[in-house]
């Protein structure tokens, strides 16, 4: 359980530090740490104790365990999303920096939300 | 029948492909290409509404059948409501892309602002169409990877910084989707909507439910841009180019936001009392506090921005009365009018928010100033676009015979039967306030002097179509209040959440 919760840690740390960082590159790299830690808990949500890999060979053990699969490509496919949204993430932040010569977000501040 | 449910998302999807592949050798091809995609899934929509949508349709991705009674591909499960979506998404998607043929002279690369339009009007349709959490999470990323570019499109310092900021929010927002998601399948074992609401069914809620329940409300309520979460709302839509602030505030928040939203709470889950007070209470502080925050605002297209958080106020409360009726046991045919009354709204603030936001375009692009103080006197040489918007801005602020009254009457009404007085009360109040900031902006835009030296032309006719096409819209849709039509259109949509368990039934075959 402990394993959950120190994921679920990870997350948290994402999140302060996209709320607390200046500079857009580590905003980009806190909201990555995020992106990971959920990758993780899908990769634990897979995982069985003692478990084999599901692929049907001829020396697999008696009765055998195998570990959830699914998840697996779950987590391929979010990766792949993860990479299109950090590209697109770091493309917007090198367009600022052209624009304002600066990343941080506090001479940033043309829009008032 | 079922083999069209995927063209849906095969045809925009392919023509995101063929436009920058093509595109730069046949000239105009990304344009036509674009229309007649869209034009061919309206009619088709149109056809499946009126030709008789009797039972929902199923298609079973890569024609994986369930073993066991247990499903195992990607369902995709068009029904009333995902067909009464599916119109708004396409039906504006259409005229946005009409409107842009002319607009988007204004900016370069036109093969690559086509091709992120269809996909992600391919992303939105998918959201719309599956059964399948997963394929939902995926679905929804390529509409909004595909939207946040679109905001940035004219690489201006403002448009690079509303990307930025809506990206960081949109992310954050997906993330927890996504854990949300994680979670659901880590209890149930499955990612099929029908099958996790039928073995949800026989758990009893706790805590780690109500958790999951809580991170989807906050994740599709970012999408949504309900009150807490709407930081990067006004930003994103003032800075798109126009067709794609019509497409983001008339579609993206609906498809993405509420659909998902709906489809999730009504049809997986089962309906608690908590949730549906703090969905409730969510809308009605949207409604207010959107409304207030737009009334003082000077910024054309930052002001129908937050008009958008109060207008989908409107159709969370309505919802959220329904389902708190149907929890309590209250009387069932309030509640569907209640329902009806949300999913009317739904549909009409398309329209109208989408014409708005059209004309916003159309003002942007003959004067280049989106400041109200700057403009005045555009009546004169604008007749178009200026009769266009006073019929939009009457809609909004719910004056008859427009759409936008019917369905505020039908919510306020079911908030009266219903007892929900202060919903009702607050209702009227914020079309009040709405009608009086509408007025500022016709006073100011069209009718205040003149500070234009130069001469101002009407907008090309492909513009000028579209935004007559809308306000048409905005009056034919009043005629959904009536019985004979209602029940084509309406009450399929409100059947697939009043019977909330049919859902899974239909699709698992139990």
């Amino acid at each position: 359980m402990t394993v959950y919760f120190m994921c679920f840690f990870l997350f948290l740390v994402g999140l302060y530090g996209i709320v607390t960082r200046r500079n857009l590159i580590k905003i980009v790299i806190s909201f990555t740490i995020m992106e990971f830690s959920v990758f993780l808990f899908f990769a634990l949500i897979g995982y069985v104790e003692n478990g084999v890999a599901p692929i049907l060979t001829k020396n697999l053990p008696e009765n055998p365990v195998f570990v959830d699969p699914l998840p697996q490509a779950m987590v391929l496919t979010a990766i792949v999303i993860g990479l299109a949204t950090s590209a697109m993430l770091l493309a917007i932040a090198i367009r600022i920096y052209k624009k304002y010569g600066t990343f941080d977000i506090r001479e940033i501040n043309n829009l008032r939300g | 029948m079922s083999s069209l449910v995927p063209l849906y998302v095969i045809l925009p999807l392919a023509s995101a492909f063929l436009i920058p592949v093509f595109g730069r050798l046949v000239k105009g091809f990304q344009k036509a290409l674009l229309t007649l995609v869209l034009l061919f899934l309206t009619i088709l929509t149109f056809h499946l509404i009126f030709g008789g949508l009797k039972e929902p349709v199923t298609y079973q991705v890569g024609g994986w059948s369930p073993v066991e009674g247990i499903p195992i591909a990607i369902y995709l499960v068009l029904d009333g409501l995902s067909a009464f979506t599916l119109l708004i998404v396409n039906l504006i998607g259409l005229l946005a892309t009409f409107f842009a043929i002319s607009y988007i002279k204004r900016y370069t690369a036109q093969n690559n602002f086509f091709a992120l339009l269809s996909l992600m009007i391919a992303g939105m349709n998918g959201v719309v169409l599956t059964g399948d959490m997963f394929n939902m999470y995926v679905f929804l990323e390529i509409a909004v990877i595909a939207s946040y570019a679109l905001v940035a499109f004219g690489i201006e310092k403002t448009e690079l910084e509303a990307s930025f900021k809506y990206q960081v929010l949109g992310g954050i927002a997906s993330l927890l989707i996504l854990l949300a998601i994680g979670m659901l399948y880590w209890k149930t074992g499955t990612l099929n909507l029908a099958d996790i609401s039928g073995i949800l069914k026989e758990e009893p809620p706790d805590l780690f439910l109500t958790f999951t329940q809580i991170l989807l409300i906050s994740g599709f309520g970012m999408k949504a841009a309900m009150i807490p979460f709407h930081a990067w709302l006004p930003d994103a839509h003032s800075s798109a180019p126009a067709p794609i602030s019509a497409m983001l505030s008339g579609v993206l928040i609906k498809a993405v936001g509420i659909y998902a939203l709906l489809r999730l709470f009504f049809n997986m889950f089962a309906l608690t009392y908590e949730i549906s007070l703090v969905i409730t209470v969510i809308g009605a502080l949207s409604m207010v506090i959107g409304v207030f925050l737009a009334i003082g605002q000077w910024d054309l297209k930052r002001l129908l921005a937050y008009h958008s958080i109060s207008q989908m106020g409107y159709v969370v409360i309505a919802v959220g009365m329904g389902m708190i009726l149907m929890v309590q046991g209250g009387d069932r045919s309030v509640a569907a009018l209640a329902i009806a009354g949300g999913l009317f709204h739904m549909i009409n603030h398309a329209v109208f928010k989408g014409l708005l936001f059209l004309n916003a375009g159309a003002i942007e692009y003959v004067t280049g100033t989106r400041n109200l103080k700057m403009m005045g006197g555009l009546f004169k040489s604008l007749p178009v676009t200026s009769t266009t918007s006073l019929g939009a801005s009457l809609s909004i602020s719910g004056i008859p015979p427009f759409n936008g009254f019917f369905s505020k009457l039908i919510i306020i009404v079911a908030a009266i039967k219903g007892e929900f007085y202060l919903l009702a009360i607050l209702a009227v109040l914020v079309s009040i306030v709405t009608l009086a900031s509408f007025m500022k902006f016709q006073r100011y835009a069209f009718f205040n002097k003149s500070t234009f030296s130069k001469k101002i032309r009407e907008v090309p006719f492909a513009m000028s179509l579209s935004m007559v096409v809308l306000v048409v819209l905005c009056l034919a849709l009043s005629l959904l209040i009536f019985p004979g039509v209602r029940e084509v259109m309406l009450t399929p949509a409100v059947d697939v959440l009043m019977e909330t368990s049919n859902y899974a039934t239909i699709i698992t075959g139990m």
